[in-house]
């Protein structure tokens, strides 16, 4: 038996000098990354309090800087889509060979939905979720630092994939038989298998982690119709998590089972069926859409209000739509392929159900603009972004609408037109929420706040880099192109690809601007400090705690008298501080999610190059970690009465700004 | 109708006018009836959603400049939270578009059926599609003749695409004559298309099947009951023959493959074709492309 399985050095792509450029350059940022840490001291200070972390607030953080990270390398990708597609047309090939061309969109694909968008969302929701509450911590604090460490070796392993083996060329949705070893012998599928395996275990326990969470440890006084709509938005997603992740899970395993021990379930022979997979993967794959939206909706339904200076309009309706889209998202998935040869019956009535899903949808949008009409409106930098959303949403809802109907889809489907269709959405809908509320809880998570201008700057580059970018692809779905191709012979195509890129490049300034405006956010931050705990006047919970909030978040567990718990209390009750202070208890920083992340990391990378002995090694180490986690005792330990009083008192003695 | 039809015509003429003057709009001018019904549906669709789509864009402008902080207009109601009346209008209203949606939608789906011949006299012609690593067969069974990369129609016949694959999953599609179809080994689907005018017609696989994907496009030539005639003549006239042994030595991966034509085919092959991917017979791994 080979040591090291199918693993050698002739795996590494030398010859191939844009990959092996990209590898460099990862290592280069590595290792100064590294070599800063090491060069101010840090490594114990990380250890303790980031990487053994179990504080939900803190978790959130580092599940947006990988967001943030992979964000680049997701846009690397789809840069060099763009330039591809910008000159490869006629007889001329482009710089990039088709099998480095597919694994770049089929990389793309991967990290934007679940290294970018996802821990983006779940990011937000471990920052958010329990402080607007009223609570100190997540259910299971230890299970979250899993989930957490899960996703960080999944985007280690995307990463190594580049230059190590290739990644999957087979699209993001790795549709059998292309995805089978008879027509993908090499590692590309193994990865995205186990890269999407850990990722997915991560998401599930995310979703038990929040489901419970959310149902159990909600402050007294907070029944379900008085939840803030970001929390609501958040149990609606966690529920479709826990509901469509696990078929995803199985889809996959069965893909796993084809490929390792030979099985057909998705095979051409031997009584496989691919359209198997394909149902599967869109019975997932729809839900998830939703997963992915829901807690955008939820970010808009947070900032109108407290930027427009009045309730939400139509709570409970909110509410009802939200719930009308968890349900419906389950019973559309065919419209993923009216094309593959379903009955007319079958086609008009999931086209239909798809229609039924845009009546709550449009609700929600004419809710926040109902709660804007007899506002006051202040144009801060989330405000901008839901009024791009507002626009920019509806038109992807317009075409989402347009794909629904079969007859269109029969001649829309896998074209640029679909491409421009969800990009819409996920861009204009999901990513533009998750900025919105980048902006509005940054100074909650860490006491300053964020630069406006600069804000706004990268708000209008986005905006106008995206109609650029993605308003060609729809016309280019008119004129017949289809998607996933490395070069095309139809000169007519080009110009549009051009200005296509130029979009990208708007695009690539607004993510510059982004970086500079953290970068001078927090060489100001000095001046920028959010000494109030309120910087927008908020009407939630979290705006009743100081920023950044103690590790415990509230000295007193609140009570909850309404919807809008903070502004009720703000109005009604300015003058009540809290004086009599009790013992808390808090879970302890734990080692073991950081080992189960990283021993999972080695399972995947042995399973994908057949290196057994070390598979088993680390399923075992995992289930031993875990064991000896779960026999361990005092998990929690008390922070004193007093040590709260002194801390609380720390936050008091602030100088106000008001 | 006849009102509906000449809106949404006219809407489709400034439409196209808009972009590029129409040209190389292949999907929005369609040569047959599929591909007309297909463009009238995508036009009517996105007049019914303008209908809530251009309320929402002008209200999220015309609110957020009346109503901001620093100059605002018209009233403020802090604790104005919610209207029953405007509740219905707002589940109402998209409510209605939707369910106007839903009654054209059902009624398209059942007339665009591709497995049902269209509701319209005309001669048929069964031709046979393979799609293969990366090129297309076209088998006519009636004619007996088989042809790579190019397919001729006879304008004014319902054409009964049967298609299958031999490799990977691939979608066969026309933009001009409309419906696209997926194409799966061991499986049949179906498509009936009908070209009104002749033309050469860019043919395509809209669904990516590897590295020789870009390139796995065919010409259809739809042309005159002579003109077809005359193809099928140049056909015949090939020595080339095609047989269960010819497929499967032409069944590898191979790209750009140039048009070809085979006068004779074996009887029966397409259906062998079909069961081929039932049975215990391997193939052999295709070659990695790193």
């Amino acid at each position: 038996m080979n040591l090291l399985g199918n693993l050698s050095l002739s795996q590494i792509p030398y010859a191939s000098w844009i990959v092996m450029t990209a590898v460099g350059f990862e290592i280069v940022v590595a290792l100064s990354v590294l070599g800063l840490i090491t060069g101010y001291g840090k490594w114990g200070y990380l250890w303790r309090e980031w990487l053994t972390s179990v504080d939900h607030k803190r978790i959130g953080i580092m599940y947006i800087i990988v967001s943030q990270v992979m964000l680049l390398r997701g846009f690397l990708d789809a840069m060099m889509m763009r330039m591809q597609q910008a000159v490869a047309a006629g007889g001329n090939q482009g710089f990039l060979p088709a099998h480095h061309y597919d694994q770049f969109f089929s990389e793309h694909g991967v990290i934007m939905i679940f290294f970018v968008v996802m821990p983006f969302i779940i990011g937000l929701i471990n920052i958010v979720v329990p402080m607007q509450i009223g609570t100190r911590d997540v259910a299971f604090p230890f299970l979250n630092s899993v989930s957490l460490w899960m996703v960080v070796a999944a985007a280690l392993l995307l990463n190594i994939s580049l230059g190590l083996g290739s990644f999957a060329k087979t699209g993001w949705v790795a549709y059998p038989p292309l995805s089978e070893i008879q027509y993908s012998p090499g590692v590309g599928v193994d990865y995205y298998i186990w890269v999407l395996q850990l990722s997915g275990f991560s998401t599930l326990f995310t979703g038990i982690n929040f489901f419970v969470t959310i149902i159990k440890r909600r402050a007294p006084g907070m029944g379900f119709f008085r939840m803030p709509l970001f929390t609501w938005t958040s149990f609606c997603t966690v529920t479709l998590i826990l509901m469509a992740f696990p078929i995803l899970t199985v889809a996959l395993a069965l893909l796993t089972l084809d490929r390792y021990v030979g099985t057909h379930f998705f095979t051409n022979d031997l009584g496989g069926n691919s359209m198997m997979y394909v149902n599967l993967f869109w019975a997932w794959g729809h839900p998830e859409v939703y997963i992915l939206i829901l807690p955008a909706f939820g970010v808009f339904s947070e900032v109108t209000p407290t930027f427009a200076g009045k309730p939400l309009f139509g709570y409970k309706t909110l509410v009802w739509a939200t719930i009308a889209i968890t349900v419906l998202s389950f019973l559309v998935w065919l419209h993923h392929f009216f094309t593959m040869g379903a009955g007319a019956n079958v086609n008009a009535f999931f086209g239909m159900m798809t229609m039924i899903i845009a009546v709550p949808t449009g609700v929600k949008v004419f809710s926040w603009l109902f709660t804007i009409y007899r506002g006051r409106l202040r144009f801060t930098v989330p405000v901008l972004w839901t009024l791009g959303f507002l626009i920019t949403f509806t038109l992807g809802g317009m075409s989402g609408v347009m794909l629904a109907l079969a007859g269109n889809d029969f001649v829309l489907h896998n074209s640029l037109f679909l491409i421009a269709h969800f990009h819409n959405v996920l861009i204009g809908g999901t990513l533009f929420g998750m900025f919105a509320g980048f902006n509005y809880w940054f100074p909650k998570a860490f006491g300053f706040t964020l630069h406006e201008g600069l804000g706004k700057l990268a708000f209008w580059l986005w905006l106008s880099g995206f109609y650029v970018a993605f308003m060609p692809l729809y016309i280019l779905g008119f004129m017949g192109m289809t998607r996933r191709m490395s070069h095309y012979d139809n000169v007519a195509w080009q110009p549009y690809l051009i200005v296509a890129l130029f979009g990208a490049v708007l695009i690539l300034c607004g993510i510059a601007t982004m970086v500079l405006q953290l970068y001078v956010s927090v060489r100001d931050r000095a001046q920028n400090r959010d000494l109030t705990g309120d910087p927008w006047n908020g009407r939630t919970l979290e705006w009743s705690i100081p920023s950044p909030p103690p590790f415990y978040n509230f000295a007193i567990t609140p009570k909850v008298h309404g919807i809008d718990a903070f502004w009720e209390y703000k109005e009604h009750d300015p003058k009540t501080l809290p004086v009599e202070y009790v013992d808390i208890e808090m879970p302890k920083s734990t080692a073991a999610g950081f080992i189960v992340g990283v021993l999972t990391g080695v399972l995947a990378f042995a399973m994908i190059w057949h290196i057994w002995w070390s598979a088993i090694a680390s399923s075992l180490a995992i289930i031993g970690v875990v064991i000896y986690r779960a026999y361990q005792e005092e998990l929690d330990y008390i922070v004193p009465a007093a040590e709260v009083a002194r801390i609380e008192a720390g936050y008091l003695n602030q100088p106000k700004v008001v | 109708m006849r009102g509906s039809r000449t809106v949404c015509n006219g809407a489709l003429t400034i439409l196209c006018g808009l972009w590029l003057g129409g040209c190389g709009m292949d999907v929005l001018h369609p040569e047959g009836p599929v591909g007309n019904r297909e463009v009238r549906l995508i036009t009517i669709s996105a007049l019914l959603m303008c209908l809530v789509v251009l309320p929402v864009f002008f209200m999220t402008i015309f609110f957020a400049w009346r109503y901001r902080a620093d100059k605002p207009r018209g009233v403020y109601a802090p604790e104005w939270s919610y209207s029953r009346k405007l509740d219905i209008v707002l589940w109402g209203g998209p409510a209605a578009i939707v369910l106007a949606l839903i009654v054209i939608n059902w009624r398209a789906t059942l007339w665009l059926n591709p497995y049902k011949p269209l509701p319209i006299k005309a001669p048929v012609l069964v031709v046979d599609v393979v799609a293969m690593d990366w090129k297309w067969l076209f088998i006519y069974p009636d004619q007996g003749i088989a042809s790579l990369n190019e397919a001729a129609i006879p304008t004014g016949t319902q054409v009964d695409f049967r298609i299958t694959s031999d490799t990977v999953m691939n979608v066969f599609f026309i933009p001009q004559l409309g419906t696209q179809i997926y194409a799966m080994s061991g499986m049949m689907t179906q498509v009936h298309l009908i070209a009104k005018n002749p033309g050469r017609y860019r043919g395509l696989s809209a669904n990516f099947s590897g590295p020789g994907f870009p390139d796995m496009r065919f010409t259809t030539i739809a042309t005159s009951a002579a003109g077809f005639a005359a193809w099928v003549k140049q056909a015949q006239a090939s020595p080339a023959v095609l047989d269960a042994k010819g497929f499967q030595f032409m069944s590898g991966p191979s790209g750009q493959v140039p048009v070809s034509f085979f006068g004779h085919v074996q009887p029966g092959l397409f259906a062998d074709i079909l069961a081929a991917h039932d049975s215990a017979a391997k193939q052999l791994p295709r070659e990695d492309t790193e």
